[in-house]
């Protein structure tokens, strides 16, 4: 288990060093987009649209801020629950996103697009939303801003924590780790 | 009504005007999210003592960290600040003055979520779902209680975790092995998602709605307080010791530490039935209270 440090987007060369495990600090641009925005999405890729933004090659963080307070860049932001994505996540990595961060264990499809798609879902701590914001340099609503809080958004972040629970090789951190601290047969 | 009982009315009945129902309403729901309960806390230490995994370790740490961040600096603990769910003792002899007491409460909790940078999560209409933009509407549950004054209770819940709860009416003759194999079953299939760890608040008995209204409540007790029943105690006690053996841990990631604590409230239900529901709680346990 690794400490990296990587400036986004990320290359398939990233993608393929990273392993479960691995403590990440991402720098550079990241975009936040949810249940609703996944939706929308999906609409425009079922249909060959384009998105009203290029995601090829990004990571989508699935959150959702609080409003910032006078002189905040950004209000209380941390991951919401990933598997609520998981009817959409294998699209976005065929469209050529290559990395999400959410928190909590996925389905299995998502987890094979993973390995199809050389994609990575990272995870950062659910509710750590206080110290996490103090990661994000900048934040701007760049489409949907109709969402409220569900609007897209593009952040920049310096050293923003998360790891890697699913990699691009097949390996999945929640089973691994479970499997060390399971002392019960059910 | 004798001249006596009137006089003794007029003496205890209280007057609260729904402006000072509104304004409480308003200070506990901002309150409630920016500081995590003090029991919640404590209970984040304890678990960092017992777990043993490393990372579950390096993840409470930044819990705590987190806590006294927001707590500091008067911002939210999570970032989900919740469906805002109000429970209400009114006092019978408490005179509600200038309008309706479940009006006061919604217009606290938009005054609350506006003025304290709160984060609006609610849909007016659940298959519509266009964001009302004030949190509103609230869950409210109102008792009546003896007395002469309202205490007032915000739960601002957050979703991840109320997405993983359940109920189930057992058969009679499941018992409590049947209770405690429901309680796992829907603790391993939340896993990471309900943001361990958590506090799980069991209901048993009561009717079909009864039995996720004590679940609820249940989630409220302080951590630390066994039930006042022995035999219910101890089902807290072995609940609780099973689902830190299940691994999932801290964030799901693995660990001893689950559940920070696990109660269990019970109501008499009906000679058919045996209904049990879990109502997950994230580690963001916020809860605030005052009396008026």
């Amino acid at each position: 288990m690794a400490k990296v440090y990587i400036e986004t987007p990320l290359t398939n060369e990233d993608v393929l060093h990273l392993q479960a495990g691995d403590e990440v600090f991402l720098n550079g641009v990241i975009y936040v987009a949810r249940d609703a925005a996944h939706k929308r999405f999906l609409e425009r890729l079922e249909n060959n649209q384009p998105l009203p933004i290029d995601l090829r090659n990004q990571i989508i963080f699935y959150a959702g801020p609080t409003p910032p307070k006078p002189g905040q860049v950004i209000g209380s932001i941390a991951p919401t629950t990933a598997s609520r994505m998981d009817p959409y996540t294998p699209a976005m990595f065929e469209y050529g996103v290559k990395g999400v961060i959410g928190k909590g264990p996925r389905s299995q499809s998502v987890k094979d697009a993973c390995k199809d798609n050389k994609a990575i879902c990272f995870s950062a701590i659910g509710g750590l939303s206080a110290l996490l914001s103090d990661k994000i340099q900048t934040a701007e609503v760049v489409t949907y801003e109709d969402l409220g809080p569900e609007a897209v958004r593009e952040l920049v972040v310096k050293d923003f924590p998360v790891l890697v629970v699913y990699d691009a090789h097949g390996k999945d951190l929640y089973e691994q780790e479970i499997a060390k601290y399971r002392t019960i047969e059910r | 009504m004798s001249e006596v009982s009137v006089n003794q009315m007029r003496n205890t009945v209280r007057k609260i005007s729904v402006d000072q129902i509104r304004d409480t309403v308003a200070t506990l729901c901002w309150e409630a999210c920016y500081n995590l309960p003090e029991d919640i806390v404590e209970g984040f230490h304890k678990a960092r003592e017992s777990e043993q995994s490393p990372l579950g370790r390096s993840i409470i740490d930044q819990l705590i960290e987190n806590a006294q961040l927001a707590a500091t600096e008067d911002r939210p603990y999570c970032h989900d600040t919740g469906l805002t769910v109000v429970f209400a003792e009114v006092g019978q002899d408490v005179y509600i003055d200038g309008g309706s007491f479940e009006e006061a409460i919604h217009e606290g909790i938009r005054k609350g979520y506006k003025e304290g940078y709160l984060r609006n999560s609610i849909v007016g209409d659940p298959l519509l779902r266009k964001n009302t933009n004030d949190n509103t509407p609230g869950v409210i549950h109102t008792k009546l209680v003896a007395g002469n004054q309202i205490k007032l209770t915000v739960l601002p819940k957050g979703g991840g975790s109320e997405n993983m709860s359940a109920m189930k009416f057992l058969l009679p003759g499941e018992g409590v092995e049947g209770v405690k194999k429901f309680v796992l079953d829907t603790i391993e299939a939340a896993g990471g998602r309900a943001c361990p760890p958590i506090v799980v608040g069991v209901g048993i008995g009561g009717s079909f709605d009864k039995v996720t209204e004590i679940a609820k409540k249940a989630v409220l007790r302080d951590i630390g307080q066994y039930h006042p029943e022995p035999h219910i105690a101890q089902l807290e006690k072995e609940l609780l010791e099973e689902i830190n053996k299940t691994g999932i841990g801290p964030q799901g990631l693995g660990g001893t530490s689950t559940s920070l604590w696990t109660a269990v409230e019970t109501y008499g239900c009906h000679i058919t039935a045996l209904p049990v529901a879990v109502n997950i709680q994230c580690h963001a346990a916020r809860k605030k209270s005052c009396i008026i």
